[in-house]
């Protein structure tokens, strides 16, 4: 197998950010985290991922959209989920809708929160041009 | 200043230019409105016209004579289906034509003026009209802006319900998949962890509840002769067990006693949430210390901590719904966000206020004040129906 990938994810909730490590841990992903936009700016300092999974709403509204912008200009071509749970909660569709939007945003892909475990490693695989293989428990 | 456009209808010229010129320079003021009052007169010589001007750009005020050649006053105000911005029609009747101006009202005119009429007679019941629909803009934009509240605070309240589920339910899956390797320790903190996340829920969804109660007004106030110092010391012995294994030391010191009218209840709430935040933010080995104070018009109740403190700008929204400060100090501290909002309302509910001075990584203080004579329990002024977020 080749050099391990990469994994940054930036949660402020631990839980979610174990749950997540987990299921990427398991599909063969090296993976490092932090708890905040300041403490993800720190570590990326060190280390450079291979793909970033940043939850939108941290300690800010927008976090997640500023930490997103900070990793594609000290990473350009990083590919970045943004995970959201603001769509179903507060009507606020933050999807990007348009080629523009999705620019704008910077994102390579937005998830739900809480995303199911297939549908982050498939997601995490498609932005890594990797065979669906490499995931050892994947269903299809 | 705000204008207000008034149409006036008449087939008289000296009539429409008389209006016109009486209300040309007409100004007044009214309580919490800024600025003056003014208006700007079209006119309209028929009843066909006027149709055609209040479909295109309705008015503020219609000043709509009563009899006009073609279709009359009375025919103009049973066309209006709505009123539309809530603009109000003051119907121009001949004097001693009561039945007209009766008419005119049950058709849903606002008032009436008798001709002939002297220009203070015009304005007063312009002025009348104006401030009418000023406050009724007003009712309906606060609505407005309550209902957007509402909606927002119930979004914030779906969020905050679902991340400790979204967290409570992972766990659920990982266990249930047996997805986290052999062993058994893993396992078990997962079960500690939702264990932990549902008590943080519970404990939301009881300060949401207190939230609701204090804001419908509909909450049982049982007010009767309290003793503050008992409510300090059992909100103290309540923190005990969470500041005792951290090293904290919690000291009272108050009068003997300290009676004041209240509910007991609120003032359990008010105490247990300022001492137990004075203990969760606090460092290890640190003090608390809660201070009555006795004067003959108020109590003030002071909670020194020694935590880690806020910064001016944390201090500025911490009063508000579901304000948690997030940072790396307060990651692994569980709260609902809701605490400080209820103790600030209840704290208001007493004609008194709930501040904070505070310094980064040294200590908050929290002062909280009761006026010894709260106002009535209930509003004075009903609130609007729907009013129960």
């Amino acid at each position: 197998m080749s050099k391990e990938k990469i994994v940054v994810l930036v949660d402020d909730d631990e839980d979610a950010l174990e749950q997540l490590g987990l299921v990427l841990k398991s599909a063969g992903y090296g993976v490092r985290t932090a708890t905040s936009r300041e403490e993800a700016e720190e570590l990326l300092l060190s280390v450079h991922p291979d793909l970033a999974i940043l939850d939108l709403m941290m300690e800010h509204m927008d976090s997640g959209i500023v930490l997103c912008h900070t990793l594609k200009k000290l990473y350009p071509g990083l590919p970045v989920i943004l995970l959201t749970a603001v769509t179903s909660a507060t009507g606020l569709d933050l999807k990007p809708a348009s080629a523009e939007a999705q620019s704008w945003l910077m994102a390579d892909a937005m998830l739900d929160k809480p995303a199911r475990p297939e549908e982050i490693r498939s997601t995490v695989a498609r932005l890594l041009n990797e065979p669906a293989e490499v995931v050892p428990d994947h269903a299809h | 200043m705000e204008t207000l456009r008034v149409l006036v209808v008449d087939d008289e010229p000296g009539m429409l230019t008389g209006v016109s010129r009486s209300l040309a320079n007409f100004k007044f003021r009214l309580p919490d409105v800024n600025g003056d009052i003014g208006f700007t007169v079209e006119t309209a010589a028929t009843g066909e016209q006027a149709i055609e001007r209040l479909a295109a750009d309705p008015p503020d005020i219609l000043l709509l004579d009563h009899k006009l050649p073609g279709l009359s006053g009375l025919e103009v105000l049973e066309r209006l289906v709505t009123p539309e911005r809530g603009m109000l029609t003051v119907m121009i009747t001949a004097y001693a034509s009561l039945e007209a101006a009766v008419t005119a009202i049950k058709r849903g005119a606002y008032d009436f003026l008798a001709k002939p009429f002297t220009p203070d007679e015009l304005r007063n019941t312009v002025r009348k009209a104006a401030g009418s629909l000023i406050l009724a803009r007003q009712a309906r934009q606060l609505a407005r802006e309550k209902r957007q509240l509402r909606f927002q605070f119930i979004s914030v309240v779906a969020h905050e319900l679902k991340a400790p589920l979204g967290a409570i339910e992972g766990y659920l899956h990982i266990l249930k998949d047996h997805s986290a390797g052999d062993d058994p320790a893993a396992y078990q903190h997962m079960i500690e962890r939702s264990l932990i996340r549902s008590q943080h829920m519970r404990k939301l969804i009881l300060d949401l509840l207190d939230l609701t109660r204090i804001e419908s007004g509909q909450r049982r106030r049982d007010l009767v002769d309290c003793d503050l110092r008992e409510a300090a010391q059992a909100a103290i012995e309540t923190a005990l067990p969470e500041a005792q294994p951290r090293g904290l030391v919690v000291e009272l010191h108050a009068p003997p006693a300290l009676r004041l009218t209240a509910d007991r209840s609120e003032l359990e709430i008010i105490m247990n949430n300022l001492v137990s935040n004075a203990v969760k933010y606090n460092r290890d080995g640190g003090r608390v210390d809660v201070t009555l104070e006795d004067a003959p018009d108020q109590v003030t109740i002071r909670v020194v901590d020694t935590g880690i403190g806020l910064t001016e700008e944390e201090c500025g929204r911490l009063f508000g719904d579901f304000v948690r400060i997030k940072n790396d100090k307060t990651r692994n501290i569980l709260g609902s966000g809701l605490g400080l909002a209820i103790v600030k309302k209840l704290a208001q509910l007493y004609g008194g206020d709930a501040t904070v001075a505070s310094q980064p990584d040294v200590g908050s203080t929290f002062t909280v004040t009761l006026s010894r004579t709260p106002p009535p329990a209930e509003p004075a002024v009903p609130e609007a129906p729907g009013h129960d977020a």
